[in-house]
């Protein structure tokens, strides 16, 4: 296990424990901003040292995954789990989205087992933030489209603070290309482990304060926030071999596939489909899906991608 | 100095909504607000500001009392059902008349 993990379990043990450990909502904040662009930047700088025909049917791919996952993920909710239409559209679009931090933790364990990735990997993250929440907004108003204000909806998806860092990060990094950005290479890169260490400390202690949201969410949610990533990562393993990822790529797709957004989703779910409680979505999401990809899910989707590169 | 009776229209509610309260309370007559970012609980649950998804604010308006009313009826017909939300109504005195 990375020792990043061991932060996370820090910070869950001390919320259980009900310690008085509290991170400033200022030091969150800062180093959530740190983390998207740090690996915003280093996606960019590594987007300018590929082809964009390569990458570009790559990336179709990766968003129609976007797209399918949340639809296969609804009618588990709706028929099997017997959840109303709203909670299981809003359930649908989290893990239909992408968890950053979860990614974050990915690179950190290829990076430790020393197998090489396709370092734009981060462009994937930027493009699978939205397409899950679009379809579960979809989903969740299927019959009422028209009473949908998508003008400030729109504004909530594209322009969240996830988006605009991590294109942004992109962005910067490809235009600034590594000479650019060596000066900043000590701040963004070097500092970065340490950095999620310290935001997976703060992590746990917000993933153990939702656990009283499982109450409401019941055994079928327990479930599925398990079965439903290592399912999810399965599809994206496939999908990451078919499109000719390497063994380090189709390790990260496939962790990126099984991760529930807890930052773009909620927001933008909370807005467009306020009728779904948040509890059942977030327990999931942030109680159980998080904890068990930082600890069994990434080592096994590491497997699965092995199993598949053989 | 002559004071000029106001209301003091006090909402306390999910961070996710303040875009939407400061376009509602405009279009219905108020001219100035004031937000702070809080926590709390209350009967159904805690908030207490620890990520995104559970922040809360507390936004102070200070108008006449039919823009009061009018924000009040509006506010909990839209989102009292689904959100998180607290309000109370209260007499307050200004000293300049024209800036509420």
């Amino acid at each position: 296990m990375d020792p990043v993990v061991l932060f996370f379990l820090l910070g869950v043990i001390a919320r259980l424990a009900k310690s008085d450990l509290r991170l400033p909502e200022a030091l969150y904040e800062t180093l959530s901003i740190y983390l998207l662009l740090a690996i915003g930047l280093k996606g960019g700088i590594e987007l300018a040292k590929h082809p964009i025909a390569i990458i570009a049917p790559q990336a179709v791919a990766v968003i129609a995954m976007g797209l399918v996952l949340p639809l296969l993920a609804y009618p588990v909710l709706r028929f099997i789990g017997r959840l109303n239409n709203f909670d299981s559209a809003s359930i649908a679009a989290h893990y239909g989205s992408v968890s950053v931090v979860t990614f974050a933790v990915g690179l950190a364990f290829v990076t430790k087992q020393g197998i090489a990735y396709e370092e734009y990997m981060p462009l994937f993250v930027a493009l699978l933030e939205v397409p899950g929440i679009l379809v579960g907004i979809l989903l969740a108003r299927l019959h009422t489209l028209k009473s949908v204000q998508w003008r400030p909806l729109m504004h909530e998806i594209f322009f969240s603070k996830a988006v605009v860092l991590l294109v942004g990060g992109l962005l910067i990094g490809w235009l600034a290309g590594p000479q650019g950005l060596d000066p900043m290479r000590g701040f963004f890169f070097d500092l970065f482990k340490g950095v999620l260490a310290l935001f997976l400390l703060e992590m746990g202690l917000v993933a153990a304060s939702r656990v009283k949201d499982l109450k409401q969410a019941g055994w079928f949610l327990i479930g599925f926030g398990i079965v439903i990533p290592i399912t999810f990562a399965m599809i994206g393993a496939t999908l990451g071999m078919l499109i000719g990822l390497s063994l380090g790529g189709t390790t990260l797709l496939a962790i990126l596939a099984a991760s529930a957004s807890y930052i773009a989703a909620p927001a933008a779910m909370r807005i467009a489909v306020p009728e779904a409680n948040p509890a059942l979505s977030i327990g999931a999401a942030l109680a159980i899906t998080f904890p068990f990809n930082l600890t069994l899910g990434i080592p096994l989707y590491f497997k699965m991608a092995q199993f598949i590169h053989r | 100095m002559k004071p000029f009776p106001k209301k003091l229209l006090v909402i306390i509610g999910e961070a996710a909504l303040e875009k939407f309260l400061v376009r509602d309370i405009k279009r219905f007559g108020a001219n100035g607000y004031t937000i702070a970012e809080v926590r709390g609980g209350g009967l159904n649950e805690t908030r207490d500001a620890e990520w995104e998804g559970n922040r809360s604010i507390r936004m102070e308006i200070i108008c006449e009392p039919t823009a009061a009313e009018k924000i009040v009826e509006h506010v909990f017909a839209s989102y009292a059902k689904n959100f998180s939300l607290s309000l109370f109504v209260s007499d307050v005195s200004v000293v300049r008349n024209e800036k509420f």
